[in-house]
C-alpha cells in the first residue's frame, strides 16, 4: 500500500515538471510568433535594407535558438553531442556561405 | 507475450523515448543525420545567396514574391511545430490517443503548408514563366525551397506511416522512440523554415 502510494506521487510530480515544461514551451512559441510578426512587419513598412536585414537575420537566429533548446530539448541534459554536431553543421553553414559570397565579390 | 512493452502508470518510465538503450542510440542517430542535414541545406543556401541576382533578365524576387503567403506558410508551419510538441507531451504522460490526435493535427497542418507551397510554384510557373531553367536565380530557387518541401512531404509520409502502423499497438517502450525521432525531425525542418522565409523572401523584397 505505502509503495503504492509512493509511485502514484511519483506520476504527480512527474506530470506537474511535464506541465511546467509544457507552460515553456507555449511562451517559447508565443515568442517565436511575436518574432515573425516583428519580421513581416519590419518589411512591409519598406524601412531601410541596411537597417532591416541585420534586424531579419537576428530575429531568425533566436527563433531557431527557442526551436533547437526548447522544441528540441537540447537545454535538457545529456545533449552535449547533439550540441556539438549542430554546432559543427552551423560552423560548416558559416564557411561556405562566406565562400559561396565571396566567390561572386568581385 | 513473452516480450510486453506496453506501459502502464507502474512501469512509465520518465522519460520513455529514451528508456532503452535502442531509443538512446535511435536519440543520438537522429542528431547525427540533423547535423549532416544542416551541412546539406548550407550548400543549397550558399548557392543561393550567391546566384540570387543572376535572374538573366526574368522576373526577379520582388516580381515575384507575396508576403501575405508566405506569411501563412510560415504560421501554419510553426503551429505544427507547437501541436507535435503536444503530442511528446502527451506521450510523456502515457496518453496514446491524445498523442495521436496531436500528430494528426501536425500531419494537417504540414499537408496544408505543401499545398500551399505547391500553388505558390504552379502560380510562379503559369502566371510569370519562372521555372526552374528561366536563370540561375530559379534553379538556386526552386532547389532550396523545393528540397526543403521535398523534406516536408517525406515527413509527411514518415509520420503517416507511424500513425497508421502503431494506431492499434497502443503506446509502448518499442514505438516511444520512434514517434519521439520523428517529432525531432519536424522541427528541424521548422528551423530551416525559419530560415528560408528569412533569406529567401523577406531579404529578397527588401534589397
Amino acid at each position: 500500500m505505502t509503495e503504492n502510494t509512493n509511485t502514484n506521487k511519483i506520476n504527480s510530480f512527474q506530470r506537474e515538471k511535464n506541465r511546467d515544461e509544457m507552460r515553456q514551451q507555449i511562451i517559447t512559441f508565443a515568442l517565436m510568433i511575436f518574432f515573425t510578426m516583428i519580421a513581416f512587419f519590419a518589411v512591409m513598412m519598406g524601412i531601410s535594407s541596411t537597417f532591416v536585414i541585420p534586424l531579419l537575420l537576428v530575429l531568425a537566429v533566436v527563433q531557431v535558438g527557442f526551436q533547437f533548446y526548447y522544441f528540441m530539448h537540447m537545454k535538457d541534459k545529456g545533449h552535449e553531442i547533439p550540441a556539438a554536431l549542430i554546432y559543427g553543421g552551423i560552423f560548416v553553414t558559416a564557411l561556405v556561405i562566406v565562400t559561396f559570397v565571396a566567390i561572386i565579390w568581385w | 507475450m513473452s516480450q510486453d512493452h506496453s506501459l502502464n502508470p507502474e512501469t512509465m518510465p520518465q522519460d520513455p523515448a529514451k528508456a532503452t538503450m535502442e531509443g538512446k542510440h535511435k536519440h543520438l542517430g537522429l542528431w547525427i543525420f540533423l547535423g549532416g542535414e544542416t551541412v546539406l541545406f548550407a550548400c543549397l543556401f550558399g548557392t543561393y545567396l550567391a546566384l540570387r541576382n543572376s535572374t538573366a533578365g526574368g522576373p526577379s524576387s520582388q516580381d515575384l514574391f507575396g508576403l501575405e503567403l508566405v506569411f501563412l506558410m510560415t504560421i501554419l508551419l510553426l503551429t505544427s511545430s507547437l501541436t507535435s510538441v503536444y503530442a511528446i507531451y502527451h506521450m510523456k504522460n502515457n496518453d496514446f490517443k491524445k498523442m495521436q490526435l496531436w500528430f494528426g493535427i501536425t500531419a494537417l497542418l504540414g499537408i496544408s503548408f505543401l499545398a500551399l507551397e505547391i500553388y505558390e510554384f504552379a502560380h510562379y510557373i503559369i502566371d510569370y514563366g519562372f521555372t526552374f531553367r528561366s536563370s540561375a536565380f530559379g534553379s538556386a530557387f526552386y532547389a532550396l525551397v523545393g528540397f526543403h518541401g521535398g523534406h516536408v512531404a517525406f515527413g509527411l509520409g514518415w509520420l503517416i506511416a507511424l500513425m497508421v502502423r502503431n494506431a492499434k499497438r497502443g503506446l509502448s517502450l518499442y514505438n516511444a522512440p520512434k514517434y519521439n525521432t520523428f517529432g525531432l525531425y519536424w522541427h528541424f525542418i521548422d528551423v530551416v523554415w525559419v530560415f528560408i522565409f528569412t533569406v529567401v523572401y523577406l531579404m529578397g523584397m527588401v534589397s
